[in-house]
């Protein structure tokens, strides 16, 4: 391990010796791709230089698609025949991520490498090539709360970095990178991490939730404000549900592709089967069971909760529902045996 | 890829018999260990996949009973014998046959439900699964969703085989009456040395599992096999999901003792 310590322009450079090698993403500024006329969109892609790289805005949306993208082909089909595509980029790739999302990346692996013993081989052929370069966060966004969560702290990463006015400051763990920030004077940069959020929660500390609290009317609210748009789910760096979708090209019938797109628990159709019968046709229910999938029965699978507090799903939400108030709600219900 | 769990692989189609107006069996070519109540994803490129269990098999067939009541459903009904289905599997957590083994079994099925549960019948009758006694109880809507109706006959001639259907109908002079009314009329020596598996519609595994209860018949000896959707099979796609457990992976098949505390 190695420190390091640059000017901006000392800085742009060996990030352009990297991107000789490797593919770079992290969040990036997007004129006029915001939700609303003539707003941004702040999303993790492809970064040309580190101009391009956004670090006074939280993104919107996570970098869960580096590894898991929205819509991905498993198979081409040509008759009988299954082919797997091959990937778009077969360079190793550097992502700049805070450290909630790395911890969120740690979720992603227990669902698509570990969960059920079977590694999921198409995310595992993106999740090899990553290496996590961390952004120091020192202060939190609006409606973060991973302090709360336990997320806010990583070491999870080959190399991380502190952003000043004038100078950029590294810390590089991983060798294979040292030789890139040669060029820096030697430093004692150590990373730290937030302490403190606006939001707090308090996550229910029950190994198995009372049955009442499936039914409590507390998710009755949730039934006319949710409007099942799926942005929690699609925002969430820790969703990982998707459906599987067969598709036929129009002008050769038989040519077709085996395609998984994602799919969520708040969106109609997600438990719909053959002949009619579904489950959680109301929204309440949908937010309850995301709920207690994000701070309760993840936990009791893997040993630690799956939502890492980055509050997305707060920052995205049409109808202005914030999940950390609900994590209290539930809170607030078990220890008043009431869930009001 | 070298290994990708998502390729199926092709099963040629040896036969394809109408069961009901709605259902038909398929009988395909493949060799593979399973034990009953386990499931495949069947799929037909460019159409669709969706999870079926197994209504039979033997070293070198599988058999799966269709509904056609979905895009990929509908479509394995156009099949012809020779046709390739894709396959992969099997899947999930199939009956215990080792709590089963030995035991006074009461099997009961709704409807479609039949299917899981009928290489379970067989491995019984066949003396596969040795036991001290079984019972079924198989309740269809009507004489005409009966499924499997020549086999059942042979069961009825083999076994203690009860065949109800819903209400009474002109032409059927057998039981009548949902199989929970069937399951009250029960004479059980001793209601704890009894093995129940309940299969069918999640109404009817509800109701049917609350009379077994009334028997006095323990929790831990009442197997269910739930339904689910599912995308994957292999616990990543999250359909399944109920609390912490995965129906591809922890089920289909559950004891009651924790089927009866997951909430959807």
């Amino acid at each position: 391990m190695a420190s390091f310590s640059f000017s901006r322009e000392g800085f742009s450079s060996v990030l352009e010796a990297l991107g000789g090698r490797y593919a770079l993403w992290g969040p990036k500024r997007l004129k006029g791709k915001g939700r609303f006329f003539g707003t941004d969109l702040v999303t993790c892609a492809p970064l040309e230089s580190f101009d391009s790289l956004e670090l006074g805005e939280k993104s919107s949306v996570s970098p869960k698609d580096i590894v898991f993208p929205p819509d991905e082909t498993l198979f081409y089909f040509t008759g009988d025949r299954f082919s797997e595509p091959p990937l778009e980029d077969e360079r190793e790739t550097i992502v700049f991520l805070r450290p909630c999302d790395i911890n969120g990346f740690r979720r992603l692996d227990a669902m698509f490498l570990e969960n059920g013993g079977t590694a999921d081989p198409y995310y595992r052929r993106r999740r090899e090539k990553l290496h996590f370069f961390m952004i120091e966060c020192r202060e939190s966004f609006e409606n973060c709360f991973c302090v709360s969560m336990g997320s806010n702290v990583t070491d999870n990463y080959a190399a991380a970095f502190r952003f000043g006015e004038d100078s950029v400051e590294a810390e590089v763990k991983d060798p294979k990178f040292t030789e890139f920030f040669a060029p820096g004077n030697p430093s004692s940069f150590a990373p730290e991490f937030v302490k403190e959020n606006m939001k707090r929660v308090t996550v229910p500390a029950v190994e198995e939730m009372p049955p009442e609290l499936f039914v409590s009317p507390l998710w009755d609210e949730y039934d006319s404000r949710c409007i099942a748009c799926g942005r929690c789910n699609t925002s969430c760096v820790t969703c990982t549900c998707f459906s599987s979708l067969d598709l036929f090209y129009s002008d050769s019938r038989s040519c077709g592709e085996r395609r998984r797109v994602w799919d969520g628990c708040h969106l109609d159709g997600f438990t719909d089967m053959a002949g009619g019968h579904s489950f959680r046709k109301k929204k309440g229910e949908r937010m309850r069971f995301k709920t207690f999938h994000k701070i309760y029965d993840f936990r009791k699978r893997f040993g630690y909760d799956m939502c890492v507090g980055c509050g997305r799903c707060d920052d995205v939400c049409p109808e202005y529902i914030s999940f950390s108030e609900c994590i209290n709600r539930v809170s607030e219900a078990l220890k008043g045996g009431e869930a009001q | 890829m070298k290994e990708n769990p998502y390729r199926p692989f092709p099963a040629k189609i040896t036969s394809l018999t109408p069961e009901t107006d709605l259902e038909f069996t398929l009988t395909v070519e493949a060799a593979a260990e399973m034990t009953p109540g386990q499931f495949f994803q069947v799929s037909l490129p460019k159409i669709g996949e969706a999870p079926l269990s197994i209504s039979a098999f033997g070293p070198d067939w599988i058999q799966f009973t269709v509904r056609a009541v979905g895009r990929l459903t509908n479509s394995l009904q156009d099949l012809r014998k020779g046709e390739n289905l894709f396959i992969r599997g099997p899947y999930g957590v199939g009956f215990p046959l080792n709590v089963l083994q030995d035991s006074n079994l009461v099997i009961v099925a709704g409807g479609s439900g039949t299917a899981p549960v009928r290489p379970l019948i067989r491995k019984a009758l066949d003396g596969d699964l040795p036991l001290r006694s079984l019972r079924v109880i198989a309740g269809f809507k009507n004489r005409e969703s009966i499924l499997f109706s020549g086999e059942v006959e042979e069961w009825r001639k083999r076994g203690d085989v009860l065949v109800t259907i819903d209400k009474p109908q002109e032409g059927w002079d057998g039981p009548v009456g949902l199989v929970t009314e069937h399951i009250r009329k029960l004479a059980l020596p001793d209601p704890r040395d009894v093995q129940f598996v309940v299969v069918g519609p999640p109404v009817m595994m509800k109701f049917a599992a609350a009379e077994v209860r009334l028997l006095g018949v323990p929790e831990e000896n009442i197997w269910v096999s739930f339904e689910r959707l599912m995308s994957c099979g292999l616990g990543k796609c999250g359909h399944c999901k109920i609390d912490s457990a995965y129906i591809c992976l922890d089920g289909p098949v559950l004891n009651f003792t924790k089927a009866s505390r997951l909430i959807d």
